[in-house]
């Protein structure tokens, strides 16, 4: 498991979300309103929408393209659309830096 | 223990018969349903809903995953019974599972019957059934134009203006000369077809479909005259056929449908069947009403409660298509014997006809107002004799309501008497619903549906029980009653806007708590509409919320299906120079721009350009945001008017150039699209504009509330007037009482539509009141700035538009102190 340090806590603004490129990888990670801080891969199971550009209620984001519900915590599709989007453990250090944990060797990146 | 019940089919009539079975016995049952299709059950009549954009599919669930669960019922979705063994008394599927049952419910509905034409297997041939074809459709409507829907009935007819509305061109092909010719008779379908095409749908009346054009997709359709039509999808509402054949192939006795008695059982012991798929004294029926009266019985019998057989139905009809009004039931044809009330009022487009025996309401055909639907509906049901005063079912008691006019909602929810059923669908009686409103406290539509399941279905009843919540709990608490914005408040448009002014609420968050929406944080349809009733209220202080906004107002531009997007600068009133058009060309070359497109707007539209690329696209343009993207003022489209044009009496680039100068920037409730031509021939199509300037000999036509868009709408004559300054006071006036009047997200049409234009027109009519609306939206105006330039001069608003971009090398990130070196903001991607 590597972690990678993708930014301070403060470079997230609440609500939105951040892009983060690892090779062909592409994460979107989200700080909720509270400061809680979640990495999903940024691509809708639908039709591939970019989940970064969607409105974010909650625990939950609103796909751009149309509009299907997912949850930022454990990337279920929420009913009656169905699937899933992969999640990506994140943490906060002690000074405020958001670590990512994620298995490169695993992941898209060669 | 228990016993075990088994159901087949997951759909509407089959889980309301089981709510009412827990209801009456909770503990008798172990619970175990079968569906092939891979949802929760849904309200199928509501899919006509979502096509039309009334619904979205998160709206139609009826029971989700958690009800079954605490309800403590094993589901099976997505998984198919595929043969019945009754002498083990299990049911096999097609995933291997062989379920034991005691009792064993048949809820298999019915599939659609598809013509067996030449080619109907082609790709673009559709049902029009389930959650699937909906989706077909809406996706289909994406990328094609044309549909041609087989079928007139009622159906055919929801398919055909949930395609309109999707923006395709559609056609009806009807093998009968009238359509609906099961339910209407010639005058009221005449009436309805009439209706349907000013709404823009067309009739091929008479025609017998011979084969499925195309290759691998479908390209037409072949009439047996031999002409052709032609189609990129073809929907095949013609009928259903009762889904029978697990049943047959089981031994269990079937005619058209499963054979019931009265109770509901088949001949094979321990096996019922309810719903569509379910034949009751050679009757099939293909409403949710009746298969939920059939539920009932079942579940009053499983339940061990006493219950008397079930004796067939009457069933009434109604077509959920907006603007359309349509009622039929029982026996509407005149026959001998029979006598029908009959009113008809070409002006108004109102037919009503109402068809008594021995003075016995025996069925009714109602176009245009169908305001007394449940009182006739009732009648039929109760077999109440009417003979000496027919006419009071349509004109009230004697002395009540003189002449013909109809009596409103109120009075007929005062007037119905407590075992009336108002809601048809689910039998729900106006005492039921009183109880609920008097002892469980219900306040809103929403509650009423929850607690009675009143209007939960077609929700064709809404205005009635409305109109009995206002009457049970006082008129003063209407506001409260009406249906919500969105899922997360029962408040309407107009109570949300008016506690954001009364109670000064300046943030979505601040209102989302102060009027106790039921999700904390909203959801993407109120979230982005409360936040721009804020700044429509309160232009000085709101600040804008980017969280809050769609995509493209967040990020300036228009999002592509690949998450590229697209660019537009502003080109005042179509004209540009030399200098402008070199500009663009070269940052189209400098950031490969993948397509460079003239659009309908007059202006270019970049398209394709990466996120990351968009803040040095407009620095390199610097030219300001044509808003291409936003619920805000778009283009004014102009002629060349009198500066070359032989025929222009006025210079209608300068008065587009103005009107584009003044208003841009400007945000609306939905988009809003200008247009100036210089003289009547109208070359700038200005009368399918939101507000479209007509040059005439010494002054200005101004028309206001057209659409070339989805619903192509011409637009109404607003005023006349005589100098250029005249037109912009008075577009000023009419774009702020717009602004302050519609629902977010509606275009100026259908606003136009539902307030009036007399209501426009006399607000707009007093020179005082223009005077106010023009200085309300001077302080919108003063306060607007070109985007781009600030993002492009803002390192805060810029850093949104840049990834970081994370090291690849497993080394480099191996520990996190290195993740210092992470650089921010490459563009490498
Ligand atoms: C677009 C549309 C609009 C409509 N509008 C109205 C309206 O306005 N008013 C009205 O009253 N009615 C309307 N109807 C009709 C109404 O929806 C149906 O009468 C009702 O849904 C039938 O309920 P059901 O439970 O019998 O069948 P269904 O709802 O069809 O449920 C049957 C379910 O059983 C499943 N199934 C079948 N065989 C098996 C098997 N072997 N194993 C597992 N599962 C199986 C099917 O997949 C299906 O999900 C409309 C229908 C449509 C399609
Ligand atoms: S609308 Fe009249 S003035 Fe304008 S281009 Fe056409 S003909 Fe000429
Ligand atoms: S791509 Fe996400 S909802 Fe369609």
């Amino acid at each position: 498991m590597n972690e990678i340090i993708i930014g301070h806590l403060s470079e997230f603004p609440e609500r939105r979300s951040r892009v983060v490129r690892l090779g062909s990888l592409e994460l979107a990670v989200f700080k909720q309103t509270g400061g809680t801080v979640t990495a999903i891969e940024n691509r809708c199971p639908h039709k591939g929408g970019k989940l970064s550009e969607g409105i974010v209620c909650g625990s939950h984001v609103y796909c751009p393209l149309h509009d299907w519900k997912i949850s930022l915590n454990d990337g279920l599709v929420q009913a009656p659309d169905d699937g899933c989007v992969q999640t990506f453990p994140v943490y906060i250090d002690e000074s405020g830096n958001v670590v990512l944990r994620i298995e490169l060797s695993e992941s898209k990146v060669s | 223990m228990r016993q075990r019940l088994v159901m087949i089919g997951n759909g509407m009539a089959g889980v309301s018969f089981v709510e009412q079975l827990l209801k009456l016995n909770p503990k008798r049952f172990d619970v175990t349903i079968i569906g092939a299709e891979p949802y929760p059950n849904y309200n199928r009549i509501m899919l006509s809903s979502v096509l039309a954009g009334d619904a979205k599919m998160q709206d139609i669930i009826l029971n989700d995953w958690d009800w079954y669960k605490e309800n403590h019922i094993t589901l099976h979705t997505g998984e198919t019974v595929t043969s019945i063994d009754p002498a083990a008394k299990a049911v096999l599927t097609d995933k291997g599972a062989s379920i034991p049952y005691d009792e064993l419910v048949l809820a298999t509905g019915s599939l659609p019957f598809m013509l067996p034409l030449p080619g109907a297997e082609k790709e673009g041939v559709i049902a029009f059934r389930d959650i699937k074809d909906c989706e077909t459709m809406i996706e289909t409507a994406k990328h094609y134009r044309k549909a041609i829907v087989i079928g007139g009935g009622l159906l055919g007819l929801e398919a055909a203006s949930g395609l309109l509305h999707l923006n395709m061109e559609v056609s009806v092909v009807h093998k009968h000369a009238h359509i609906m010719e099961r339910q209407l008779d010639s005058t009221a379908s005449r009436m309805l077809q009439e209706e349907l095409e000013r709404q823009g749908i067309r009739f091929l009346l008479q025609q017998q479909s011979d084969a499925v054009l195309g290759d691998s997709r479908v390209s037409g359709l072949r009439f047996k005259d031999g002409t052709e039509e032609a189609a990129d999808l073809i929907v095949m509402a013609v009928g259903i056929r009762p889904n029978i054949q697990l049943a047959r192939e089981s031994g269990i006795q079937v005619n058209q449908g499963i054979v019931v008695d009265d109770y509901m059982q088949t001949n094979v012991p321990n096996i019922y069947a309810v719903g569509e798929c379910a034949e009751h004294r050679e009757t099939l029926y293909g409403l949710v009403a009746p298969l939920y009266e059939q539920g009932a019985i079942l579940a009053k019998k499983l339940a061990g409660v006493a219950v008397d057989g079930y004796k067939g139905s009457v069933v009434s009809t109604k077509l959920k298509v907006s603007g359309v009004h349509v009622f039929s039931a029982g026996r509407y044809a005149d026959g001998p014997g029979t006598k029908a009330l009959r009113v008809q009022d070409d002006l108004e487009g109102v037919y009503k006809k109402i068809v008594f025996e021995n003075g016995k309401v025996v069925g009714a055909v109602m176009f245009g107002d169908t305001i007394e639907s449940s009182k006739v509906y009732a009648a039929i049901r109760s077999g109440e004799d009417y003979s000496g005063r027919e006419k009071e079912i349509l004109f009230g008691g004697a002395g009540a309501s003189g002449g013909g006019r109809a009596v409103s909602e109120a009075d007929l929810a005062a007037a119905m008497s407590g075992d009336e059923i108002v809601c048809g669908c689910n039998g729900v009686a106006k005492e039921t619903i009183v109880t609920a409103i008097m002892e469980q406290g219900c306040v809103s539509i929403g509650e009423i549906k929850a607690c009675t399941k009143a209007s939960g279905s077609c929700g064709t009843c809404k205005p009635v029980v409305e109109a009995i919540l206002a009457a049970t709990i006082g008129f003063d608490q209407v506001a409260v009653v009406k249906e919500g914005i969105c899922g997360c408040t029962t408040l309407t448009r107009d109570a949300v806007v008016e506690a954001i002014r009364r109670m000064r609420l300046t943030t979505t968050k601040e209102v989302m708590h102060v009027l106790e929406w039921n999700n904390p944080e909203g959801c993407s349809k109120c979230r982005p509409a409360l936040n721009y009733y804020i700044g429509m209220l309160y232009p000085e202080d709101h600040e804008d919320e980017l969280e809050s906004r769609f995509v493209n107002e967040r990020n300036h531009a228009n999002i592509q299906k690949d998450g590229t997007f697209s660019v537009v600068p502003r080109i005042y009133g179509g004209v540009t120079t030399p200098g402008d058009l070199k500009k663009i060309a070269s940052v189209a070359e400098k950031y490969n721009v993948p397509l460079v497109k003239i659009t309908g707007g007059q202006r270019i539209d970049l398209l394709g350009v990466k996120k990351e690329d968009l803040p040095n696209v407009w620095k390199d343009l610097d030219m300001p945001s044509g808003y291409a993207y936003g619920k805000a003022l778009r283009t004014v489209k102009t002629c060349v008017g009198n500066t070359f044009c032989r025929f222009g009496t006025q210079d209608a680039i300068k008065m587009g150039i103005d009107l584009e100068k003044k208003f841009e920037r400007l945000n609306t409730p939905s988009k809003v699209k200008l247009a100036v031509s210089g003289c009547p021939r109208n070359c700038a199509e200005a009368t399918i504009k939101d507000l479209g300037v007509v040059a005439i000999d010494g002054g200005w036509e101004l028309y206001v509330a057209g659409n070339g868009g989805m619903r192509v709408r011409a637009a109404d004559l607003l005023t006349k007037v005589k100098t250029e300054e005249e037109v912009l006071e008075w577009t000023g006036a009419y774009l702020q009482y717009y602004r302050e009047t519609a629902n977010f997200g509606e275009r100026t049409s259908e606003w136009s539509m539902r307030v009036g234009l007399d209501t426009i027109k006399a607000a707009l009519a007093n020179q005082a009141d223009r005077d106010a609306l023009n200085e309300r939206i001077d302080v919108t105006l003063g306060r607007t700035q070109d985007p781009w330039k600030q993002i492009v001069e803002n390192d805060d608003l810029r850093s949104a538009f840049e990834a970081l971009t994370a090291p690849v090398s497993p080394e480099a990130a191996a520990s996190k102190e290195s993740g210092e070196s992470n650089k921010r903001g490459g563009r490498e991607g």
